[in-house]
């Protein structure tokens, strides 16, 4: 198997590791820069657990390599606590109730930074479509719905 | 400090979860996020075939891979003892492989990837057996036989155990369970009725599909005892059960809880990976981990159980009932667990949601090879709800009357005992019917739809109504349904909660909170709840029945009241006072009649602290009113306190194309009284959407014993884009044995959809479909049938 270093910007942080090529970013920001806050769900781009950031664009870690990551700025929902977008986000998520058993949460949290960020005022309708690649079984969506909105309009 | 603080409540307002923030924030650590030093890392190697035996394993070239420690079978672990209700399989399965999930060998190694490439070294050989797939085949005579004998050699070692558990003897059938219930006389129902309907339902194959897949560590610390970081939901029964499984002394055995990643259902019992991974941990003297990828989610965790239900029932031209009889076949896959015995909350809907007076009810759970089947929130109530209200709409309209007049003239009311033995103390149901139909206009709607049915025209809209029963306040299930807690004051004027309750995803430990803080008059930030470990929490039932307010709520207020008394009456002591003038707002002690303050909490506690009488921990225990458990014929009552609820539901059908869209959904639901209404709301809303899947999008497609659709792309979860508009209300009954008049409700959402759905399809298009899912193919060709018939 072999393996590559990379260097990259995790949350601000210059980062440097060596990862196997067939190892997906997911993997790798979970096992070998140890941050858990991504979260595995299904490992084939279906249900969205594992977003993150990358280059400020959303998309499904597991489903990327990780050597793609390569001189890139990586986000994940640890980085957002820096950031006051981000922390609004996750502060609308609490105070809706849209968290129960908060698996999906930290994937919602981080489509929902980038939704916010390509309209800052999206309708009920355009959230909905938003976070369509993020599946939760515990909430029905409602009070997911309802933080993004509240987000949208502080 | 202020002068005066009138009194205050947390009770029925918006609360936000106590553990939201860390979980919005990334923060929080579920099993996959935990790691002990030294842990390897355990696969399980499942069957390549459906029904097969095992000729020989081989599993040398695995042993002999870099970085494994450990490769097990069945002959590897000759004390594993059998699992699940029935004790009808071990583990590692020993002579043969009776479905596609079967745990055949385990591996533990350095690396993950280590240990699946170890997996693909073992070599297994099979002898094909017939395979049965069909339920209606499983009691024909010819059928092939899913425990024919007992389990292989390890079997024979267990002399002591040999008369239990069909692993030890086998099973001359394949009939796994059967319930039989009865009252009345059905065939004077039948002579009295004017109207009979007899049909068939199809109730199809789901899975819980929780975000965070199953997982599990295990170590034995230095003495020897066994420690498992576990997502279970009965902790102190998974105890007891593992104990006898490793034949260990239960005191030796720690179950710690990590944040869990969504129950519903799925983690009462205990699966075969659980203690293979102990298999492992034991044979490797190191801590192991294993953690399912999302396939090994879809193929071996529980499902909720396929039925084939048939109901006969009638009913008078007055509109009142006569009598139901109904014969179920459950697919109990190749292993028994709760799945199979569902029937007993089946029959609490067929005998009492209304009043019956002549019920006959049979029902067989027969193995095939298919996946086993566990309890999934609602608990065969989905299933028989399902058939129960569709006959319900087709009565009423036989008769010309409408469905909510039908029902109305039908339903309990509080007080009644049923001829089941089911005592309804308070009872909101005919509130829920009227307030669900008059906040969606169903009336108006219904017969608008009816009218609208034969005009031409692509989409047809449609309005459909279901209602349902469920405990409410606990489960006699097993022989208790208790929960202890303890509670502490620290002299800084903080409660820490210690529950046996578990937390998962629902917001019992927010609720828990709020009661204790209704009696001690603290804020909410200066209470802590424990609630995941055994070696501190006391004893608890488990988190399920939607019981966990209810029961661990009443244990909760009767610790806070404890402490209550003795915080007041030191405090009447200390300021010369009388105590029942005293109360607790805002952490202070005050005068209940004005709210003058008399002192700080944390200044009294302190104060208990440095004299002889500073028992600031209190212990308490609930365990419902002391009733009996329903006799063997099932009559007798089931729980303190029941939930109801009633839902409308709307759909737009498009009959080009056979897709359904839930347009909105009312619900009325009788919850006792609102504790948190965030919370509640939430409950309520995931359940409503949990219903709509099982209605119309999810099903697990089983082929001949194989899982086709193991994955999120094929296995169809309703998306944000998709979900109805919502409009629920809530009855407060004001339960008089529920926590400040509260009763469960965990599962009670999830139960009417797919029969309300299945209204108010046959309201839009006059089709009546009794198979589930509505897909589009199903909808489409019952339409086209129809019209065929025209």
């Amino acid at each position: 198997m072999s393996q590559q270093t990379i260097d990259f910007t995790l949350n601000g942080v210059p980062t440097r590791v060596s990862v196997p090529v067939q190892m997906s970013a997911l993997e790798m920001i979970r096992n070998v820069t140890g941050l858990t806050g991504t979260k595995y769900g299904c490992g084939e781009g279906e249900c969205g657990a594992c977003t993150i950031l990358l280059d400020g664009v959303s998309l499904n870690s597991c489903l990327l390599f990780a050597v793609e990551c390569d001189g890139r700025q990586v986000t994940t929902v640890e980085g957002l606590a820096d950031d006051p977008l981000g922390r609004k986000i996750e502060k609308a998520f609490v105070d809706a109730g849209a968290v129960q058993c908060g698996f999906c949460t930290p994937g919602m949290v981080m489509q929902t930074r980038q939704l916010l960020e390509k309209n800052p005022h999206p309708s009920r309708c355009e959230i909905q479509r938003g976070i369509e690649g993020n599946l939760c079984r515990c909430t029905g969506y409602v009070k997911i719905v309802d933080a993004i909105e509240a987000a949208s309009k502080e | 400090m202020p002068e005066t603080i009138q009194r205050d409540s947390l009770i029925g307002k918006r609360i936000t979860k106590l553990d939201a923030p860390e979980k919005a924030g990334g923060k929080t650590r579920y099993i996959q996020d935990l790691d002990v030093q030294g842990q390897l890392y355990g696969k399980i190697l499942r069957s390549a075939r459906v029904h097969a035996r095992i000729k020989s394993i081989d599993t040398a070239a695995a042993k002999a891979l870099p970085g494994v420690h450990a490769v097990i079978t069945a002959a590897d672990v000759p004390y594993q003892r059998p699992i699940g209700v029935a004790k009808d399989h071990f583990p590692l399965k020993t002579d043969r492989v009776r479905s596609l999930r079967d745990e055949i060998a385990a591996v533990a190694a350095e690396t993950e990837a280590i240990a699946e490439a170890a997996l693909k070294l073992i070599k297994v050989e099979y002898e094909d057996l017939p395979v049965l797939a069909d339920p209606n085949d499983s009691l024909k005579p010819d059928a092939p036989l899913i425990h024919p004998e007992p389990h292989g050699a390890t079997a024979k070692h267990d002399h002591l155990k040999q008369a239990q558990g069909i692993a030890y003897r086998g099973k001359p059938d394949n009939i796994a369970m059967t319930f039989d219930y009865a009252q009345g006389d059905v065939a004077a129902g039948e002579r009295e009725s004017d109207v009979v309907f007899e049909d068939t339902f199809h109730l199809h194959y789901v899975t819980h599909c929780c975000m965070g897949v199953s997982g599990i560590i295990a170590e034995f610390d230095p003495s020897g005892n066994l420690l498992m970081y576990s997502n279970t939901q009965v902790p102190f029964l998974h105890k007891r059960e593992f104990a006898e499984i490793l034949n260990m002394d239960p005191a030796r055995i720690r179950i710690i809880q990590p944040p869990i990643g969504g129950g519903f259902g799925s983690k009462l019992d205990i699966y075969p990976f659980e203690p293979i991974t102990v298999f492992l941990a034991k044979a490797t003297g190191r801590p192991v981990k294993l953690v399912f990828t999302r396939e090994e989610e879809f193929l071996a965790s529980p499902t909720r159980q396929p039925v084939i239900l048939t109901l006969r029932s009638g009913c008078r031209k007055d509109g009142t009932l006569t009598f139901r009889t109904v014969s179920t076949l459950h697919d109990n896959g190749a292993y028994t667990s709760w799945g199979a015995t569902t029937p007993f909350v089946m029959m609490q809907t067929i005998s009492s949601l209304y009043r019956v007076p002549h019920c006959l009810y049979h029902t067989k759970a027969v193995y095939t090879n298919n996946p086993y089947a566990g309890s999934f929130r609602g608990y065969g109530n989905l299933q028989a709800t399902f058939a129960v209200e569709q006959h319900m709409d087709m009565m009423a309209a036989a008769i010309g009357m409408d469905p909510l007049a039908f029902r109305l003239k039908n339903a309990q009311d509080s007080g009644e005992v049923t001829p089941q033995g089911m005592h309804f103390k308070s009872c909101g149901f005919k509130e829920c019917l009227s307030t669900a139909a008059e906040a969606s206009g169903f009336l108006a709607k219904f017969k608008a739809n009816e009218a609208d049915k034969a005009k031409p025209g692509r989409f047809k809209r449609g309005v459909g109504m279901a209602s349902m029963l469920h405990v409410g306040g606990g489960a006699k299930i097993y022989p208790s349904d208790g929960c202890g807690t303890i509670l502490k004051m620290d002299d800084f004027g903080s409660v820490t909660l210690i529950t046996g309750a578990s937390e998962i995803g629902q917001g019992s430990e927010t609720v828990l909170a709020q009661l204790v803080c209704e009696e001690l008059g603290v804020p909410l930030s200066a209470v802590r709840v424990i609630n995941n470990d055994t070696e501190i929490t006391p004893w608890d039932v488990g988190v399920h029945a939607s019981r966990t307010t209810f029961i661990a709520g009443n244990s909760a207020i009767g610790a806070a009241k404890k402490a209550r008394g003795k915080i007041l009456d030191a405090a009447a002591k200390m300021a010369g006072l009388d105590a029942a003038d005293l109360d607790l707002r805002a952490g202070h002690i005050v005068e209940a009649k004005n709210g003058t303050v008399v002192m700080t909490l944390a200044k009294l506690l302190r104060q208990l602290h440095f004299s002889d009488k500073a028992e600031l921990v209190v212990t308490s225990f609930y365990y419902e009113p002391p009733s009996k458990h329903q006799d063997k014929h099932f009559k007798g009552d089931v729980s303190a306190a029941y939930a109801w609820a009633t839902q409308v539901v709307e759909v737009e059908v498009d009959t080009d194309t056979g897709i359904v869209r839930l347009l909105k959904v009312t619900g009325a639901h009788d919850v006792g009284r609102i504790l948190n209404r965030l919370g509640l709301e939430g409950q309520i809303e995931g359940g409503i959407v949990m219903g709509q899947g099982y209605a119309l999008t999810e099903e697990l497609m089983v082929e001949n014993g194989v899982v086709r659709n193991p994955g999120f792309r094929d296995y169809k979860l309703v998306t944000a884009p998709e979900i109805p508009e919502m409009d629920v209300r809530f009855i407060e009954t004001m339960d008089g044995e529920g926590p400040q008049g509260a009763k469960g409700v965990g599962e009670a959402p999830a139960i009417c959809i797919a029969a309300a759905t299945a209204n108010a399809i046959h309201n839009a298009t006059g089709v009546r479909i009794m198979a589930l899912p509505f897909t589009p193919e199903k909808v489409y060709r019952a339409l086209k049938a129809k019209d065929q018939h025209h």
